[in-house]
C-alpha cells in the first residue's frame, strides 16, 4: 500500500514536467506577445518591459528560470493584471471555482446516483425511459445555451435568482451556475449508475440474498450499492476535468471570478505566467484527486490490488 | 485454418448482435435518424435554392415560412437558415468522425500494442497514458487553436489526440484478454509475424468494442466543437457548424428563437441518437461489459 | 443589493444629496454647454432615492489602476472617478477646470501655466501641490514606469527624449513655480493640449506611496488618489467597489457614495444583468439583441455619436493594392454603407465617406461620390474594376482579416458578399484572434484587407489625422504619401487654430484621394441606462464622471 502511494506520487513529478514544457511551448509559439496592443509601444518602454519580464533572455533560460520559481511555489507576476502575483490571482480564483465544482460535482453525484439507481429498479418500464431520455437531454443540449436559459427564467423572469456575479458568495448566487455545470455530469453519472446496477442486480449473489428473503431496499443498501458504484468512482477523475472545462464557460457567462476565466482571458492575452500557472495548478490538483480516486476505489473492490 | 476460426468467431458475434439490435427499438430508431440526417446533410445543400453565404438585405432574420422560401427563416445577415444549418450539420458531423478516426486509430495501435506485448512494454506504455491522462486537455486545446488559428483540420486532429486515451485502455484490457485464446496461439505457433497477428487476428476481434466506443466519441467530440464555437475559436465563416450556429441563436434567444430552435434540435437529436445507438450496440455487442468503459 | 445604510444616516445623506444634485445639474450648464442639459430621468431636483449606490458595467475589467500604466477603456472609466487632473470633462464633455482653477497661455502657444486650488488634497489629507505633478508627469514619461501611454505626451518639450531614454525625466519641460503654479512648456503650440490633461498619463500619482510600493501602489489598502472616490475594494474579474473620498475638494457636491465596477466581457451576460437590475448602465450593448431591446427597453437605450472611425485598410506594400488606385476605389465604391448602419448594425451609426468623424471646429470632408446613389456607386465600381484588369471570368481574389466578433464577422460577411454581388470580387474571410490579429496585421506580409476602428484619444482631428502618417507605427495600411505627411507637419506647428484646420483639411482630401483605407461608418456609444440615472449626459468621448450622477427615488 505504502509502496503503491509512493509510487504514484513518484510518478506525478515526469506528468507535471510534461504538462510544464508542454504548457510553456505552446502559449510561447502563439503568435503575438502579451505587449502587443493597438497602441505601439515606445521601442524603449517594450525593452523595460520584456526585460522586467525576463523576456529578453533565451528561451531555455526563461525555462529554467520558470522551473527554479515554481519549485519554491512562485508563479511568477500577471503580465496582464500588471499590479498581481499569478499566486495571488490563483489564491483568489480557486475558491471560487472550487466551490462552484465542488458543488456541482456533489449535486451530480447525488442526483445521478439516485436517477440511475432508480431507473434500474424500474428498468425497462416507462418509469426508466424517461428518466433515462431527461439524463439524454442533459448530455446533448450544450452548457451555453442552458445557461442564458436558466438566467432568463429564474432571474431576469422570475427574479428568484441574480442573473450574475457572485455577490459576497451567497449560495443564491452559485444555484444556477451550479445546476447548469451539474446537469452533463448528471446524466453521465445516471447513466453509468444504471448500468452497473442493472448488472449488480442479475449478479448471482444478489439472486442468493433474493432467495434467502431479504428485501429489496435492504439488498440494495446493504449488497448492491457498493460493487455498482465502483464504476461512478473510477469516472470522477474524467468527471473532474470536464467540470473544470465547463467551468471556462459558465464562469465566463455568470461573470464568476474563477480560474476558468482566467484562464481564457489569459491565453486570449497572452498572459503568459497567468496561463501556466493555472494549467500547472489545474494539472496537479487532477494528478492528486485522481490518486484518492484510485484510494477509494482499492477500498471499494477488494480485488484491485494496490 | 486460424483464419477461418477468426471469421467464423467474426461472424457469429456480429450476427448475434445485430439480432440483438434489431430487438431494440430505440436504437434502429436512432440509426436510421442518423441515416436520414447524414443524406440531407450530404445532398441537402445541393438542393437549396440558396448558397451558405447568400446574403440577403431585404430579408433579414425573418421568420420561418413556408411561403418566402426561408423554411427554417433567416439569420441577421439575411442567410437562408436552412441551408446554413444542413452546411453546419456536414462540418459537426465531419468533426465528429474524422476525430474519432483519428483517437480510434491511434488508440487502438498503442492498446493493442500495449495488451499484446504485456509485461515490461505494457507497464510503461500505461503509466504514460496515466501521465497523459493528468494533463487538462481542453486548456492545451484552447492553446493549440490560439496557436494554429482555426485550421478546420487541425480542430480535427486535436480532438481526436484528446480522446484516444480511453480507447487505448480499453483496446488494451481486450487484448490482453483475447491474445491466449486458442486461435492466437494457433497463428503465434504456425510463425506468424507479431505485427501480422495484431493486424490480422487481434484488431478485427476488437471491432465489436470499437463500434460502441465510435458511437459514444462522435457526440462527446461534436460537443467540444461546438464548446470551442463558444469560445470563438471554431469554424471559419462562411463555413459554419452546429455548434456555432447554436453559438449564434443562443444570443438572439428572443428576437429570432428559429436561430436557436432549428440548429439545437438538429444537434440534440444527433447526439440523442449517437448515445442511443451506442447504447443499444453495448447491450447487443458485449453485454457484461455495460455502462463500465466510460 | 449591497450597501445598505442605516435609517438616520440614510435621510441625512438624502437630504444633502438632494442639495449636491441641484449644485451638480447648475454644474453642468455652467460649463456653458450649447444645449440644454439633457436629463435623462425626471428633472433635477426630484427626490433622491436613499440608496445612492451605482452599478456600472465595465468590460473586461482594468489590467491595473496605476493611471500611467493603464491602457484601455475599463481602466480609463474607473481611473475618471479616482484621480482628477490638472481639467476635467464637464457632462457634455467640455473641457473645465479641474485640480487647475485657471491658467494662463503664452502667446505664442508653447508655455501653459497652471493655478491649482488651494484646498486639493489626496484621499489621506495630503496637499495636492504642483510639485506632485511634476514629480508624476516625470514618472509618466519615465521608460522605467512602462507606461504603455507616454508617447501621448509627446508635445511637451523633452517628452519624447525622456520617453526613448536619450534624456533624464529631470529634463521634461515641467516646472513647479510654487507650491500652487505649475508651468508645461510645449515644443509647438498644441491646441488639444487642455484636453489632452484629461487623460489618464497626465493624472498625479501620491509620492510617497509610489516611493513606498513602487509600480506596485495601485492596489486596494494602499492606492492613494485625488478623485472623487476612493479605492474600496478590488476583486479581479468581478467588480472594483468606489467610496466617496471625504478629502475631495468637491465631495459636497458629489452625491452617489459608492460605485460598483463589474467586469463582464460577456455583453449578453451584461444585458441579462441590467434586465435584472442589478446594473444601472451597462457598458456595451450586442448588437444582435438591439431589434429586441428596441422593442422592449426603448426607454433606457441612449444612443449618441462617438469620436471614432470604422474602416478597412489595405495593404498599401504589397500587390494587388500597392500602386493600384482604380482597383482600391472599385472596392470602396461597392460598398453600400447604407445597408450597412440601416440593416446590419442599426444602432445609429452614420456611413462614413471620409475618415475624421463630425468634431467641432473643423470642416468634414467626403469622397465626391459621397452624394451618389448606390447604383450610380455601383456602376463606376464596376467600371474601375474592369479597368484594374479584373472580370467575371478573372476575378480578384482576396483575403480580408478580421479579429473575433459577432460584429465585426457580420461586417465582414456582409462586405464580402457585397463584393462578389457587385464585382464577382471572391473573399476569404480570415478571423483571427486578437492578439494573433494584431501581430498578423503589424507584419503587413500576407495581410491584404484588414478591418480597423480607431477611437480618438482626445477631442480633436489631430487624433485621427497623425495616424495616416508615414512615421506613425500605427499606420497599419503602410500608407506613405509625402503631401499628407507635410500637411500634417505644417498642421501640428501652426498657431493659427483656422490655419491648421486649413491643412488638416486639405490633409484629408489627399487621403480621400489615395484611398489606402475604406471608411464604413463612425461610431456611436450605445449604452442601456435606468430610468432612476440622473446627471448622465452623452457626449462625443463617452467620458463621464461619476460625481455628476445621481439616483431618483425610485
Amino acid at each position: 500500500m505504502l509502496n503503491f502511494m509512493l509510487r504514484r506520487l513518484l510518478s506525478a513529478i515526469p506528468t507535471l514536467f510534461i504538462l510544464i514544457a508542454l504548457a510553456f511551448m505552446l502559449i510561447r509559439a502563439a503568435p503575438g506577445g502579451p505587449f502587443d496592443s493597438e497602441n505601439q509601444l515606445p521601442a524603449e518602454v517594450e525593452a523595460n518591459l520584456r526585460n522586467a519580464y525576463h523576456l529578453d533572455e533565451p528561451l531555455y533560460q526563461q525555462f529554467g528560470r520558470y522551473l527554479a520559481n515554481l519549485a519554491r511555489g512562485d508563479f511568477g507576476p500577471s503580465f496582464q493584471y500588471r499590479d498581481f502575483s499569478v499566486t495571488e490571482l490563483i489564491r483568489s480564483g480557486f475558491p471560487v471555482s472550487l466551490r462552484l465544482g465542488g458543488l456541482a460535482m456533489l449535486l451530480a453525484l447525488m442526483v445521478g446516483i439516485s436517477a440511475g439507481a432508480y431507473a434500474a429498479l424500474k428498468q425497462n418500464t416507462t418509469a426508466d425511459y424517461s428518466v433515462m431520455t431527461a439524463m439524454m437531454v442533459g448530455i446533448s443540449i450544450p452548457n451555453f445555451v442552458v445557461a442564458p436559459l436558466l438566467i432568463l427564467l429564474f432571474a431576469v423572469g422570475l427574479r428568484w435568482l441574480p442573473a450574475g456575479g457572485l455577490g459576497d458568495g451567497e449560495v443564491r448566487h452559485l444555484l444556477l451556475p451550479v445546476i447548469a455545470l451539474a446537469m452533463p455530469q448528471i446524466a453521465y453519472i445516471a447513466r453509468l449508475m444504471r448500468g452497473s446496477m442493472i448488472e449488480v442486480l442479475r449478479s448471482p449473489f444478489i439472486r442468493t440474498a433474493r432467495a434467502q428473503g431479504l428485501t429489496m431496499p435492504r439488498i440494495i443498501v446493504l449488497h448492491a450499492l457498493k460493487p455498482a458504484l465502483l464504476p461512478v468512482i473510477s469516472y470522477l477523475g474524467p468527471a473532474t476535468a470536464a467540470v473544470i472545462t465547463g467551468s471556462v464557460v459558465i464562469e465566463q457567462i455568470f461573470g464568476i471570478p474563477g480560474l476558468g476565466r482566467f484562464f481564457v482571458q489569459g491565453a486570449l492575452n497572452r498572459d503568459y505566467t497567468l496561463v501556466m500557472g493555472v494549467v500547472v495548478f489545474y494539472g496537479s490538483l487532477i494528478i492528486i484527486f485522481n490518486f484518492f480516486v484510485d484510494l477509494v476505489y482499492g477500498w471499494l473492490d477488494p480485488r484491485v490490488r494496490l | 485454418m486460424s483464419e477461418s476460426i477468426r471469421q467464423s468467431i467474426g461472424r457469429s458475434l456480429w450476427h448475434d448482435a445485430w439480432v440483438v439490435l434489431r430487438r431494440n427499438r430505440a436504437a434502429i430508431t436512432a440509426l436510421v435518424i442518423l441515416a436520414l440526417f447524414t443524406i440531407a446533410v450530404i445532398v441537402g445543400p445541393l438542393f437549396s435554392a440558396y448558397s451558405i453565404d447568400a446574403t440577403d438585405w431585404d430579408n433579414i432574420s425573418i421568420a420561418p415560412s413556408i411561403s418566402s422560401g426561408h423554411w427554417f427563416g433567416t439569420d441577421a445577415l439575411g442567410r437562408d437558415l436552412l441551408v446554413r444549418t444542413l452546411q453546419g450539420g456536414r462540418i459537426s458531423l465531419l468533426v465528429g468522425i474524422v476525430a474519432t478516426l483519428v483517437s480510434l486509430v491511434i488508440g487502438i495501435t498503442y492498446g493493442a500494442v500495449s495488451g499484446y506485448f504485456g509485461g515490461r512494454v505494457d507497464q510503461v506504455m500505461m503509466r504514460i497514458v496515466d501521465i497523459l491522462y493528468a494533463l487538462p486537455f481542453m486548456f492545451l486545446v484552447i492553446l493549440l487553436m490560439v496557436f494554429f488559428g482555426r485550421n478546420i483540420l487541425l480542430i480535427f486532429v486535436a480532438i481526436g489526440a484528446i480522446n484516444w486515451l480511453d480507447m487505448a485502455r480499453i483496446v488494451r484490457g481486450q487484448t490482453l484478454s483475447l491474445k491466449n485464446r486458442e486461435f492466437i496461439e494457433a497463428a503465434r505457433a504456425g510463425g506468424v509475424t507479431t505485427a501480422r497477428i495484431i493486424g490480422r487476428h487481434i484488431v478485427p476481434n476488437l471491432l465489436g468494442v470499437v463500434a460502441v466506443y465510435v458511437t459514444l466519441t462522435i457526440p462527446q467530440v461534436i460537443l467540444v466543437e461546438s464548446f470551442l464555437s463558444f469560445l470563438g475559436l471554431g469554424v471559419q465563416e462562411p463555413m459554419t457548424s452546429w455548434g456555432a450556429l447554436v453559438n449564434e441563436g443562443a444570443q438572439e434567444m428572443e428576437n429570432a428563437p428559429w436561430m436557436l430552435i432549428f440548429p439545437a434540435v438538429f444537434l440534440t437529436i444527433t447526439l440523442f441518437c449517437f448515445n442511443f445507438l451506442g447504447d443499444g450496440l453495448r447491450d447487443a455487442l458485449d453485454p457484461r461489459d455495460r455502462g463500465a468503459s466510460l | 443589493m449591497p450597501g445598505s445604510i442605516s435609517f438616520t444616516a440614510s435621510v441625512s445623506l438624502a437630504c444633502l444629496a438632494i442639495v449636491a444634485a441641484l449644485l451638480g445639474g447648475c454644474g453642468g450648464n455652467e460649463a456653458g454647454s450649447p444645449q440644454a442639459a439633457v436629463e435623462i430621468g425626471g428633472p433635477s431636483g426630484t427626490e433622491l432615492a436613499a440608496d445612492q449606490t451605482l452599478h456600472v458595467g465595465n468590460g473586461t475589467g482594468p489590467q491595473t489602476l496605476d493611471p500611467h500604466r493603464a491602457e484601455g477603456v475599463p481602466s480609463a472609466n474607473i481611473l475618471r472617478d479616482l484621480f482628477e487632473g490638472l481639467t476635467i470633462e464637464a457632462p457634455d464633455g467640455s473641457i473645465v477646470p479641474g485640480v487647475a482653477k485657471s491658467w494662463d497661455i503664452s502667446a505664442d502657444g508653447l508655455v501653459y501655466t497652471f493655478h491649482l486650488h488651494d484646498d486639493a488634497k489626496w484621499s489621506n489629507g495630503d496637499p495636492l501641490t504642483a510639485e506632485d505633478f511634476v514629480f508624476s508627469l516625470r514618472r509618466s514619461t519615465d521608460p522605467a514606469t512602462m507606461s504603455h501611454y507616454s508617447s501621448i505626451l509627446e508635445p511637451i518639450v523633452n517628452a519624447m527624449e525622456v520617453i526613448t531614454g536619450e534624456k533624464s525625466p529631470e529634463e521634461l519641460g515641467v516646472e513647479a513655480l510654487d507650491a500652487l503654479t505649475l508651468v508645461i512648456r510645449l515644443q509647438r503650440p498644441t491646441a488639444y493640449l487642455l484636453g489632452l490633461l484629461t487623460h489618464s498619463t497626465t493624472y498625479p500619482v501620491h509620492r510617497a506611496s509610489v516611493g513606498q510600493y513602487g509600480n506596485q501602489f495601485a492596489r486596494e489598502g494602499r492606492l492613494i488618489g485625488n478623485g472623487a472616490y476612493t479605492l474600496d475594494e478590488w476583486v479581479v474579474q468581478s467588480h472594483i467597489k468606489l467610496i466617496r473620498n471625504k478629502f475631495y475638494r468637491d465631495n459636497a457636491a458629489t452625491t452617489i457614495d459608492s460605485v460598483y465596477y463589474y467586469s463582464i466581457e460577456n455583453q449578453d451576460a451584461e444585458l441579462k444583468r441590467f434586465r435584472a437590475d442589478e446594473l444601472d448602465i451597462t457598458e456595451e450593448i450586442p448588437y444582435q439583441q438591439l431589434p429586441w431591446i428596441r422593442e422592449n427597453l426603448a426607454d433606457q437605450l441612449v444612443i449618441s455619436p462617438y469620436l471614432g472611425s470604422y474602416y478597412f485598410g489595405f495593404n498599401m506594400t504589397r500587390e494587388p493594392f500597392k500602386n493600384n488606385l482604380q482597383l482600391r476605389r472599385a472596392l470602396s465604391l461597392a460598398i453600400d454603407r447604407d445597408i450597412i448602419t440601416s440593416r446590419i448594425t442599426n444602432a445609429g451609426e452614420i456611413p462614413a465617406y471620409g475618415w475624421v468623424p463630425q468634431m467641432a471646429g473643423y470642416k468634414q470632408v467626403a469622397s465626391e461620390w459621397a452624394g451618389w446613389t448606390q447604383a450610380e456607386r455601383n456602376a463606376e465600381a464596376q467600371r474601375l474594376y474592369s479597368e484594374a484588369g479584373y472580370s467575371i471570368d478573372k476575378p480578384l481574389k482576396i483575403e480580408l482579416l478580421y479579429n473575433t466578433s459577432a460584429n465585426h464577422k457580420r461586417l465582414s460577411v456582409a462586405i464580402a458578399s457585397m463584393w462578389k454581388q457587385t464585382l464577382g470580387v471572391e473573399t476569404k474571410l480570415l478571423n483571427q484572434e486578437w492578439k494573433v490579429f494584431l501581430a498578423t496585421r503589424k507584419l503587413m506580409k500576407i495581410t491584404q484587407i484588414f478591418r480597423a476602428g480607431w477611437i480618438g484619444d482626445y477631442n480633436d482631428v489631430f487624433t485621427f489625422a497623425q495616424l495616416m502618417h508615414s512615421a506613425n507605427e500605427m499606420n497599419h495600411s503602410g500608407y506613405s504619401s509625402s503631401r499628407y505627411d507635410e500637411l500634417i507637419e505644417r498642421a501640428a506647428d501652426e498657431t493659427d487654430l483656422q490655419a491648421r484646420a486649413d491643412f488638416l483639411n486639405q490633409a484629408e482630401h489627399v487621403l480621400l484621394e489615395d484611398m489606402p483605407i475604406i471608411p464604413i461608418y463612425f461610431y456611436v456609444s450605445k449604452h442601456l441606462i435606468k430610468s432612476w440615472v440622473g446627471g448622465r449626459q452623452p457626449n462625443i468621448m463617452d467620458h463621464h464622471y461619476t460625481k455628476n450622477f445621481y439616483i431618483l427615488q425610485h
